[in-house]
């Protein structure tokens, strides 16, 4: 198989890993299993899955609660992810930070943040790391289309434009922040023309195609390794869930949700492109079923995991000790 | 009396007061058209409109200041926080502007802004979705704090808080929306003033004082510790700042015992003032050290079996309330 269809199998795969952990999440949280606040990223999977490929393993992601998606896409194990959700000893934080708070820092994940726009000041300050020690790592942040409006996001791209940080700020607009839709949160159509106010670069594409989105991050990547400095780049996507899972999503209608899904089903689409590409239906097939058992095993390893330890209450409000 | 919700006793409070007055207009994210994130204010938009029922985009800094803008001259807003954890981007706007401006302006302007929402832990929603924010909040002269558990102290307390002139920073509780609890009947108007505090249940032998969402527990724990040959008078501050120093201390003096609850970390806060306040005033009744039963003083962990520990439990609340007797 040529280089190029390998990698294409390889990011269906990965987005439909997504697909299939955040239904089963969802299938778990309605039986009790799961608690507080989840929200998934259904619909979404292209985003996180063509910027993975836009990135080398020693660059850094951040991103919000809407981080299930992220966190795979990096490589950190299903099964530690869902355990976390499940909020066991085994996940990914030993259950201490549950479905919104997914670090992993062997896959230089920096976390799922719960505040919006908290977490863009930090993506500057790990881009700043890179200036600052002469590396040649990238940092990517993720945001949602409503985060463009409190003052993190405007802090954290003042302080990434003055200085050139090598920093691509994506903003996921999935059209609707919690269920207020995009015209009642901003004036503006389009949400790159708020680059220009600090100095960075900007691009806006549709982001079901995720070979698209891999070769327009890839761009942004490149200018950031290259000491061109910052990038906004906002993402057209859809959710096909609700917010979180307590959110009916009466806001909009079920045509306009049923269209998204015909029309812009990311990993549809992705599939659509393999079977294009001459890839036998059964290899698809295989693959999925290959998919299906790892989702069914994360499942079943958070179920049969032990419980968040005790000791984990007091274990880390503090470091200890020093590491110099 | 009539049975009312929590949720329903503060919408209540809301449409009584913005039709007597105008100025008084509703401000936060989700307030409108979605009905609210926890429908408090289900049907004010339709009810009136959206010059008065305003949706925000998430720019809490920027929301909270420009109801101090607009009380400066005039109007009167409640601002409505989706979770007291997003004030803390607007912590900046409630400190150093509505806390300060009528003492920075020698009283020549007034800031009568409500900044309400819920408070504390919503259930498993981890670290920066559980903040017990009245410990930060009370700190700051300026500023008054309340923290209701019942429906009738929703309602008339918040009524209060939107006629008073000075920043009201109203706490309200995730898991109290939902309970059910005598509200005066329409037409029979209440306002509860600030620094009163409530005796929900008298008592001999020790005195616990609590505030906001422990109250309902603490109303089960004094039945059972009851039938157990505890007499337990249980105080609701639901004023924090002002505090009512009287009502506390003279039951102090009567059970010479005293256990404070709350769900905002040890180190501190109203619990704590409480604590200094009625060991100077009650010290020569004191027949034991006044105790404390809180929340854990970490962050709050998601798994359930964890958070269930972190967060203020009966359990650790009849252990103080033993010690405090001599019973263990
Ligand atoms: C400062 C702050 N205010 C409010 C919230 C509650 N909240 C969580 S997500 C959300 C909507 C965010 O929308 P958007 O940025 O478009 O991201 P999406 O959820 O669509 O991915 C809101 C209002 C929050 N977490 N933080
Ligand atoms: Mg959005």
């Amino acid at each position: 198989m040529s280089k190029v269809l390998d990698e294409l199998q390889t990011m269906y795969r990965t987005m439909y890993l997504i697909r299939r952990s955040e239904e089963e999440a969802a299938r778990a949280y309605s039986q009790g299993k799961v608690g507080g606040f989840l929200h998934l990223y259904i619909g979404q999977e292209a985003i996180a899955v063509g910027a993975e490929a836009a990135i080398e393993k020693t660059d850094y992601v951040i991103t919000t609660y809407r981080d299930h998606g992220v966190a795979l896409a990096r490589g950190s194990s299903p099964r530690a992810v869902m355990a976390e959700l499940f909020g066991k000893d085994t996940g990914l934080v030993r259950g201490l930070g549950g479905s919104m708070h997914l670090f992993d820092a062997e896959h230089r994940m920096l976390g799922g943040h719960a505040i919006v726009g908290g977490h863009l000041p930090l993506a500057a300050g790990v881009a700043f790391r890179a200036r600052y020690m002469k590396e040649s790592f990238v940092t990517l942040c993720f945001l949602g289309d409503g985060a463009t409006n409190i003052g993190g996001f405007h802090e954290g791209l003042s302080l990434a434009g003055l200085w050139k940080l090598p920093v691509v700020f994506i903003c996921e607009n999935n059209r609707y922040s919690m269920g207020t839709p995009l015209s009642r949160t901003t004036p503006l159509a389009d949400l790159t023309v708020k680059a220009a106010g600090y100095g960075l670069a900007a691009d806006r594409f549709e982001g079901n195609d995720v070979i698209v989105v891999r070769d327009r991050i890839k761009l942004a990547v490149e200018r950031a390794r290259s000491g061109g400095g910052a990038t906004l780049v906002e993402v057209l996507t859809y959710r096909f869930r609700g917010h979180s899972m307590s959110d009916p999503g009466k806001y909009r209608s079920a045509e306009e949700l049923e269209e998204y899904k015909r029309k812009a089903d990311p990993c549809a689409l992705a599939r659509n492109q393999l079977v294009a590409s001459g890839i036998a239906e059964e290899q698809i097939a295989a693959l999925e079923r290959e998919v299906e058992a790892q989702v069914a095993d994360s499942i079943q390893f958070a179920d049969e995991s032990a419980p968040a330890a005790r000791s984990s209450i007091d274990a880390f409000a503090y470091a200890s000790g020093s590491s110099v | 009396m009539r049975q009312l919700r929590y949720r329903d006793a503060l919408r209540e409070a809301m449409i009584e007061e913005m039709e007597r007055d105008d100025r008084v207009f509703l401000i936060g994210e989700e307030v409108g058209h979605y009905q609210g994130a926890y429908k408090v204010s289900q049907g004010l938009l339709e009810r009136f409109g959206e010059r008065r029922v305003v949706d925000a985009p998430i720019a809490e800094a920027g929301f909270a200041g420009l109801a101090v803008g607009a009380a400066m001259v005039g109007l009167r807003p409640i601002v409505e926080f989706m979770t007291w954890n997003f004030s803390l981007p607007a912590f900046d706007q409630i400190v150093n502007n509505a806390a300060k401006i009528h003492q920075m302006s020698a009283g020549q302007f007034r800031i009568p802004v409500v900044f309400r929402g819920p408070n504390a832990s919503a259930r498993q929603v981890a670290a920066q979705h559980s903040h017990a924010v009245e410990a930060f909040y009370c700190n700051v002269p300026g500023l008054y704090v309340v923290y209701p558990s019942t429906p009738r102290d929703a309602k008339g307390l918040l009524k209060t808080a939107i006629r008073d002139d000075n920043p009201v920073l109203f706490l309200e509780g995730e898991t109290l929306y939902g309970i059910q609890g005598d509200v005066p009947e329409v037409g029979q108007e209440e306002l509860i003033p600030f620094g009163s505090a409530n005796v929900v249940r008298e008592g001999r032998h020790v005195t616990v004082v609590s505030f906001g969402r422990p109250v309902p527990m603490l109303v089960k724990l004094a039945d059972q510790l009851e039938q157990e040959g505890i007499s337990m008078e249980l105080i609701d501050a639901r004023s924090l700042r002002p505090l009512d120093t009287a009502t506390i201390v003279a039951s102090v003096k009567k059970t010479n015992r005293c256990v404070v609850v709350h769900e905002h970390w040890p180190y501190g806060g109203p619990g704590a003032e409480i604590v200094d306040r009625i060991q100077r005033e009650a010290f020569d009744y004191l027949d034991a050290p006044v105790l404390r039963a809180s929340n854990l003083d970490v962050p709050m962990p998601y798994a359930l079996n964890l958070e269930n520990e972190v967060i203020v439990t009966p359990e650790r609340v009849r252990a103080a309330v033993r010690q405090v007797l001599y019973l263990d």
